[in-house]
């Protein structure tokens, strides 16, 4: 069988889960990024002043673009711990796969793709609400649903990997939120830029994909980045996702074929 | 000791039941029984799956309200004097709920203070228990990992940790191999001698022959038989069995030749049972006859044979 | 002996679950297994020094920078920081009493059948509820010890009163560890657990936590008012800014109600699932 066949037949048996649970799971991906936008857009953003912070943007233009990305890596991790522990250890669903011609490689490409067209699809209709409070500036702010879908690939796919090495309970990922989520999501220039973040620690932000998303994010929403910039923080997302797949494949077939 | 005869046979009656009924929403689960067992015996429930055995544990283990009739334990109401009668008591239920966030050891010491014994008691019990139990080199390995058999000797362990007077066993060797059931047999037959009233639920007739001195047999929430082993198999079947068994299609055709052999028999889907007394003459009248069947067997009766012959059905099916 | 029919059983079964004189026990073994289980993780409760830290950093030199200063209880000017610090520590008061007792409870209850072993000894339903809800208010507790002591490091607390900040966290993990444990009953797949996130993320986000409720228009504020948080978040930034008054009782008493419903609605939800 061809990998995107098999990979698409994962698909359909994502969906067919998904067609009973789409209410709560949409929820949890889709909404929760809209509420951060009227939180922190909207009411925090009525205390910020537009200034050079801000590029001179209002807050809500500027949190904008960084929230969809943050809210794609926040729920891309979010699937790749549990739900795939759980497909190994509790569900068991991927030793049931397994038994079929599907490959693990093929089963952790579904799982990726199926997981890619959840963000793309909640990174939609965050988009088209966004749109309804003005958050948007320009056409090419439609890129921002590409950029978080990437951004959120790019941080799963070492998370799969994770999952994939744990045997207990998985305590070690309410460890990752609280210590790396959380953490990244604050320092990495999504509510306020880089430059607030002292010299001797913005290190770590360099190192965070999301501050690389969130960089694509604004330069397609707001404009005004150097081209190389953009490509330079591309490849910073690529590598990463290539080297988690390539980590996460060997993984699964370590723990699937014994 | 200056008692009188009712306050001894009350103190001898671990539970009685009189017209107990369970019902869920609209349905009898058990349907009016009447059950007495006295200190010290075996007493099992042999029953089908479904037939009010599980649902009478736990009435009898105060978690479960009864929805008519009487019920005492150990001479208290369990509707009242739940948590006083279930500090005296010990559960194994059907399914093994160890507690798998803690070690072999840790279950036993937690448990135990659930029961409010001290933590100095609770260590030394844990100590006895795992030995009891044949399980004091897995002391502080995790519960997930161990064996079917293993788990299940972990659970009746725990359910001695308070030394209760009186164990309910639900189903205690369902699922184990032969000699994980013996071990465990074993181990029950141990704590009988040291006096804990045992109440089993099974539905094998083995285990029941194996483990009760006295049992009913239940079947749609209702008792139809009690007695000993022996004394069910002696009222209700034959002292042996013949089982023949004839080439696919033939059975049918074959009955009307050996059915007079015996004064009963039963037509199960793959055999037929004569019950006869002496089986070795039944047959040889069958082969004079010129039955020639695939296969012959000619064995004593068994508890199988009692609930057949009660209810028309296989315990196993 | 007296005969029950359906009618007398229902007051039985209260009965069985209320007067606590009649549990041999009380809730602390239930505890003492929680400790047992958790002896291995307190590098991860005590780690929890480090978020407080965290997120007061990022409030400090990120959202403080953007937004200046605010207005504070009693309509003084106060740093963005101190003024979104308490409310911080009211919200994840509440987050790790929800999470405390919604994922592991739901674990216990419908897999690992922990409550079926414990009601098979002499505990009871409203042991096992306080037992649990008590496990996750000490590790709140222990959480919010961290967060007050950062706090005053970084120089937020104005005011002596500020010690009454523990308990008050105290009294916001209690509110919402017996709401959440009495909800994760109800709770029948994982997958619904993102209803409790339906209704937590909400409270977090607009609760007066990370600016002023004069944001809102007038006509929505009595929401707020709704929010139990909220009330949490008022009675912290009073204490905090050492700014006394006559609505903290109201504050404490919504909190204190919303303890005893969760309290009371987890035990008999217990009973009614395991002693059928």
């Amino acid at each position: 069988m061809s990998n995107w066949r098999a990979m698409w037949l994962r698909v359909e048996g994502h969906w067919a889960w998904y067609r009973r649970y789409w209410r709560s799971s949409l929820y949890s991906s889709g909404i929760e990024p809209l509420l951060f936008l009227a939180a922190m857009g909207l009411g925090f953003g009525s205390q910020v002043e537009a200034g050079a912070a801000t590029g001179g943007f209002e807050y809500l233009h500027y949190v904008a673009p960084a929230l969809l990305v943050a809210g794609a890596t926040m729920s891309g991790m979010g699937e790749a711990s549990f739900p795939v522990l759980s497909g190994f250890k509790w569900q068991k669903d991927y030793i049931a796969v397994t038994a079929t011609p599907i490959t693990p490689g093929q089963l952790l490409g579904g799982q990726l793709l199926w997981l890619g067209i959840r963000l793309g699809l909640s990174g939609a209709i965050y988009g088209l609400v966004a749109l309804m409070f003005g958050a948007w500036l320009r056409p090419a702010a439609l890129l921002v649903v590409g950029v978080g879908v990437l951004t959120g690939l790019a941080c799963a796919a070492p998370v799969m990997a994770l999952a994939a090495a744990t045997y207990d309970e998985g305590r070690r990922f309410v460890v990752m939120f609280r210590f790396v989520m959380v953490p990244m999501m604050l320092f990495s220039a999504t509510f306020f830029p880089i430059s607030q973040i002292p010299l001797g620690l913005r290190w770590l932000t360099w190192i965070s994909p999301l501050w690389h998303g969130n960089e694509i994010a604004r330069a397609a929403a707001l404009g005004g980045a150097h081209p190389l910039a953009v490509a330079g923080h591309f490849a910073f997302l690529v590598v990463l996702l290539v080297a988690g797949v390539a980590l996460a494949r060997k993984l699964f077939y370590r723990r699937l074929v014994v | 000791m200056a008692r009188d005869g009712e306050d001894d046979e009350r103190e001898h009656l671990m539970v009685s039941g009189k017209a107990l009924v369970k019902r869920f929403g609209g349905v009898a689960a058990v349907a009016g029984i009447d059950v007495e067992v006295r200190r010290g015996e075996s007493f099992g429930f042999l029953g089908p799956n479904g037939a009010g055995k599980s649902s009478t544990m736990r009435m009898i283990a105060c978690v479960s309200p009864r929805s008519d009739g009487e019920l005492r334990v150990l001479g208290m109401d369990p509707e009242t004097d739940g948590p006083r009668i279930r500090a005296r008591i010990g559960v194994v239920p059907q399914l093994d709920n160890l507690d798998v966030e803690l070690t072999v050891r840790q279950n036993l010491q937690v448990y135990g203070r659930y029961f409010g014994l001290s933590r100095a008691q609770v260590r030394a019990k844990a100590v006895e228990l795992m030995a009891f139990a044949e399980l004091s080199d897995r002391a502080d390995d995790q519960v997930e990992p161990l064996s079917g058999g293993m788990k299940r000797r972990l659970t009746i362990a725990r359910s001695m940790v308070n030394d209760p007077e009186m164990l309910l066993l639900d189903e205690p060797t369902t699922g184990l191999d032969p000699q994980a059931r013996h071990l465990l047999w074993g181990r029950l037959y141990q704590l009988k001698q040291q006096g804990v009233t045992q109440i089993i639920t099974t539905h094998d007739m083995h285990e029941a022959e194996q483990l009760c001195d006295r049992l009913v047999v239940m079947d749609g929430g209702q008792i139809v038989a009690e007695g000993s082993p022996s004394e069910l198999i002696r009222r209700f079947s034959t002292r042996e069995v013949l089982e023949l068994r004839f080439a696919p299609g033939e059975q049918d055709g074959q009955l009307p030749h050996v059915a007079d052999l015996a004064g009963r028999h039963e037509v199960l889907p793959d055999r037929l049972l004569l019950y006869a007394d002496d089986g070795e003459a039944a047959l040889e009248a069958a082969h004079a006859r010129g039955v020639r069947p695939v296969s012959t067997l000619i064995r004593r009766s068994t508890l199988e044979d009692v609930f057949l012959r009660l209810t028309g059905r296989s315990l196993v099916d | 002996m007296r005969t029950m029919d359906a009618t007398q059983r229902g007051p039985a079964l209260i009965l069985r679950m209320l007067p606590f004189g009649r549990y041999t026990q009380g809730p602390g073994s239930v505890v003492e297994r929680s400790m047992r289980v958790h002896s291995r993780t307190w590098v991860i409760m005590v780690s929890g020094f480090a978020e407080p830290v965290v997120y007061l950093l990022a409030f400090q030199i990120g959202f403080g920078a953007l937004v200046g200063k605010v207005v504070g209880p009693g309509g003084q000017l106060v740093d963005y920081v101190a003024f979104v610090a308490p409310a911080l520590l009211a919200a994840s008061a509440m987050n790790g009493a929800v999470f405390e007792t919604t994922y592991p409870v739901f674990f216990k209850l419908r897999y690992a059948k922990v409550y079926d072993a414990m009601l098979a000894t002499p505990l009871g339903p409203v042991d096992i509820a306080l037992g649990e809800i008590s496990w996750a208010v000490i590790r709140g507790g222990v959480y919010s010890v961290a967060f007050v002591l950062v706090m005053a490091v970084m120089g937020l607390l104005s005011s002596p009163f500020a010690v009454l900040l523990v308990p008050a966290a105290l009294v916001v993990s209690f509110a919402f560890a017996s709401v959440g444990m009495a909800l994760s009953t109800f709770l029948r797949s994982p997958s619904q657990f993102d209803y409790i996130r339906l209704v937590v993320m909400p409270l977090f986000l607009f609760s007066a936590t990370f600016y002023p409720v004069s944001v809102y228009p007038e006509s929505v504020r009595w929401l707020v008012h709704v929010s139990p948080l909220y009330h949490g978040v008022e009675l912290m930034r009073g204490l905090a800014a050492g700014v006394l008054d006559v609505s903290m009782i109201g504050h404490v008493a919504v909190l204190a109600a919303l303890a005893a419903v969760g309290v009371a609605a987890t035990s008999r939800r217990i009973g009614a699932l395991l002693l059928g």
